[in-house]
């Protein structure tokens, strides 16, 4: 038996049959890591040292009786701008770099009172910016299933880590497809809740109407289960919404009989990779087969969607970033002789290249004579672009689509063209503006052999319906069955 | 609408971020790209349309205004520098 290979479901049948132990399983985690990650650098922060005293403390009180929970002594990875307190929380920024967290974020703390291990903290895009992970101030991921491709991004760390076998599962953060996006490339699952539906208190902000905290795993059976354990009303978090305590394992039936799914046809078209499209549609026979009735529908939003989200999230990031001004936490110059010194040259010093981008395009769109041209018509966009959900789930209960219209792409492939990489995320913004669940999960492999995602969106707070339909799918195609990441096990650099 | 190498460096001074003199050729041609392609919202069907406030509802959510004291100040000071008394030590501001 490989501990590493197994899901966190999996782990806890073989705690529960005292088949493993908490160390055992802790054990093989961090030498996974200690062995592969130099290949995947998915980690900005490692804790090994401390995870493997915890997982020991961990074993003793369940020894004892003292421990009695279903995810005690199960690993985590978290992505490396959710704070965790006493943790360094860098965002993958030099401004962020020697961060102590002073708290930890909501979800951390539930992670904590269910005696979760944190082993590391992930790479990402700096402050969430990106689609490739190449924008770390710190390090570029690299993809389990191709050493010299990208992870996707932002989560790509997280992403890889979980595909790689690193951890069992993952924390992310979603502001236009953050997650969704490096599960396809990577894949595995990944879930974006119902915006709301997730504290994101203790996240670092980068857009705070589109940001949600979601989970990144290797099956759909172990997003419902981390989605459980982090969704709820938090006071810290305005935005948070009470719906009761839900076990999103409830909700996987086997049975997508009678589901009605939608695919909307503008985003099955220019630009859409063909083998991307025809796995996709092979997928859709699939549910038909099933016993769900699918038909192609209109959603007239394609040609607007990327214009709009990056309108909002820039102008939301430049007012959120504004925070980092070299005073109270974060990088501060050597070189100032009065207050606007350090404010400008520890920015300028502190920030990379694409978060400098979006936060001057943020000021652009909100300054005076462009806020009504640009922030407000997006603001409205945004309406728009619910309403045409709207009318989709009068009619049908998920809208089936692309995660990514292309499998994993080379290293510096698009890394000297931002509009390239913002292209990326043309199939997963959309459910950031309309604030609604999406999920993606592998549905196959290209002809390079690099996993193919497909995506399921729900109607707001329908959480359970998307997971069910993906885990229906999953339980048909097999995939972690039939397909596994080889380049990490080969264990060379190949760039 | 074509933003000028003025404009530019006038929205960075207004984000606190100075760009170097060999970095702003290639900001103002991504800048450029950036709004050619955000231009395409011009001919979106909006007019009728309110702007979205809220995600899921569109009004305040109220709490008392009571003072918390932050359960660890050592935790917060320790990421800033110059810190004399539980305060950050900054230049003159008012001369």
């Amino acid at each position: 038996m490989n501990i590493t290979d197994l899901t966190v479901h999996e782990l806890q049948e073989k705690l529960k049959n005292k088949e493993l132990t908490v160390t055992e399983i802790t054990e093989a985690y961090c030498n996974r890591i200690e062995e592969k990650e130099k290949d995947i650098d998915s980690f900005n922060t490692t804790y090994l040292d401390e995870a493997r005293n915890q997982a020991k403390e961990i074993q003793e009180k369940i020894n004892n009786g003292e421990i009695i929970g279903d995810y005690a002594g199960i690993p985590i990875g978290i992505k490396d701008n959710i704070c965790v307190k006493g943790t360094r929380t860098t965002c993958s920024s030099k401004m962020l770099e020697n961060f102590i967290a002073p708290y930890s974020a909501t979800v951390a703390e539930k992670l904590n009172a269910e005696n979760i291990i944190t082993l590391g903290k992930t790479n990402m895009d700096e402050f969430a910016m990106g689609t490739s992970t190449e924008n770390s101030a710190f390090k570029i991921t690299k993809n389990p299933w191709d050493l010299t491709r990208v992870p996707g991004g932002s989560s790509g760390g997280s992403a890889a880590a979980v595909a790689a076998n690193l951890v069992p599962w993952a924390l992310g953060s979603d502001t236009g497809g953050s997650i969704r996006q490096p599960a396809s490339l990577c894949g595995i699952v990944g879930l974006k809740p119902t915006y709301g539906l997730v504290s994101r208190y203790g996240l670092i902000a980068y857009a705070s109407s589109l940001d949600q905290i979601g989970v990144l795993t290797k099956d759909v059976r172990d997003s419902a289960k981390l989605l459980t354990l982090i969704a709820g009303k938090d006071e810290k978090d305005s935005t948070s919404e009470d719906k009761g305590n839900i076990n999103y394992e409830d909700c996987l039936k086997n049975d997508v009989k009678g589901l009605k799914i939608a695919l909307p046809k503008e985003f099955f078209g220019e630009g859409l990779d063909k083998e991307v499209k025809d796995k996709l549609y092979e997928a859709a026979e699939i549910y038909k087969k099933l016993g769900a009735e699918v038909e192609e529908i209109s959603v007239d939003i394609e040609k607007y969607v990327l214009a709009t989200y990056y309108i909002i999230a820039d102008a939301e990031a430049s007012s959120n970033l504004g925070r980092f001004d070299g005073i109270r936490y974060g990088h501060r110059t050597n070189e100032y002789s009065n207050i606007e010194e350090i404010f400008k040259k520890s920015r300028s010093e502190g920030f990379g290249d694409e978060v400098k981008r979006r936060i001057i395009f943020g000021t652009y769109v909100l300054s005076s004579g462009y806020y009504d041209a640009y922030y407000k018509k997006a603001q409205k966009l945004r309406t728009y672009i619910s309403n045409e959900f709207n009318k989709a789930f009068e009619k049908y209960d998920i809208i089936l689509m692309p995660t990514s219209p292309t499998t994993a792409f080379k290293i510096g492939e698009k890394s000297g063209d931002p509009m390239q990489l913002y292209l990326a995320d043309i199939d997963t913004v959309s459910v950031n503006v309309a604030g609604l669940p999406g999920i993606s999960i592998p549905c196959g492999v290209d002809s390079k052999g690099l996993p193919v995602g497909m995506q399921l969106i729900g109607n707001k707070f329908q959480e359970e319906t998307i997971l069910n339909a993906a885990y229906t799918f999953e339980q048909e195609y097999k995939f972690r069955e039939k397909y596994k990441p080889q380049a990490i096990n080969k264990s060379k650099i190949l760039i | 609408m074509s933003v000028s190498e003025k404009e530019l460096v006038h929205i960075a001074d207004l984000s606190s971020l100075e760009l170097k003199k060999e970095e702003i050729q290639d900001y103002l041609e991504n800048f450029q790209e950036i709004i050619d392609f955000s231009n395409v919202i011009n001919n979106a069907p909006v007019e009728d349309l309110d702007i979205t406030i809220g995600i899921n509802e569109s009004k305040n959510r109220f709490r008392k205004d009571e003072v918390k004291e932050f359960e660890d100040t050592d935790a917060l000071l320790f990421n800033g520098q110059g810190i004399q008394q539980n305060m950050y030590k900054l230049p003159k501001v008012v001369q």
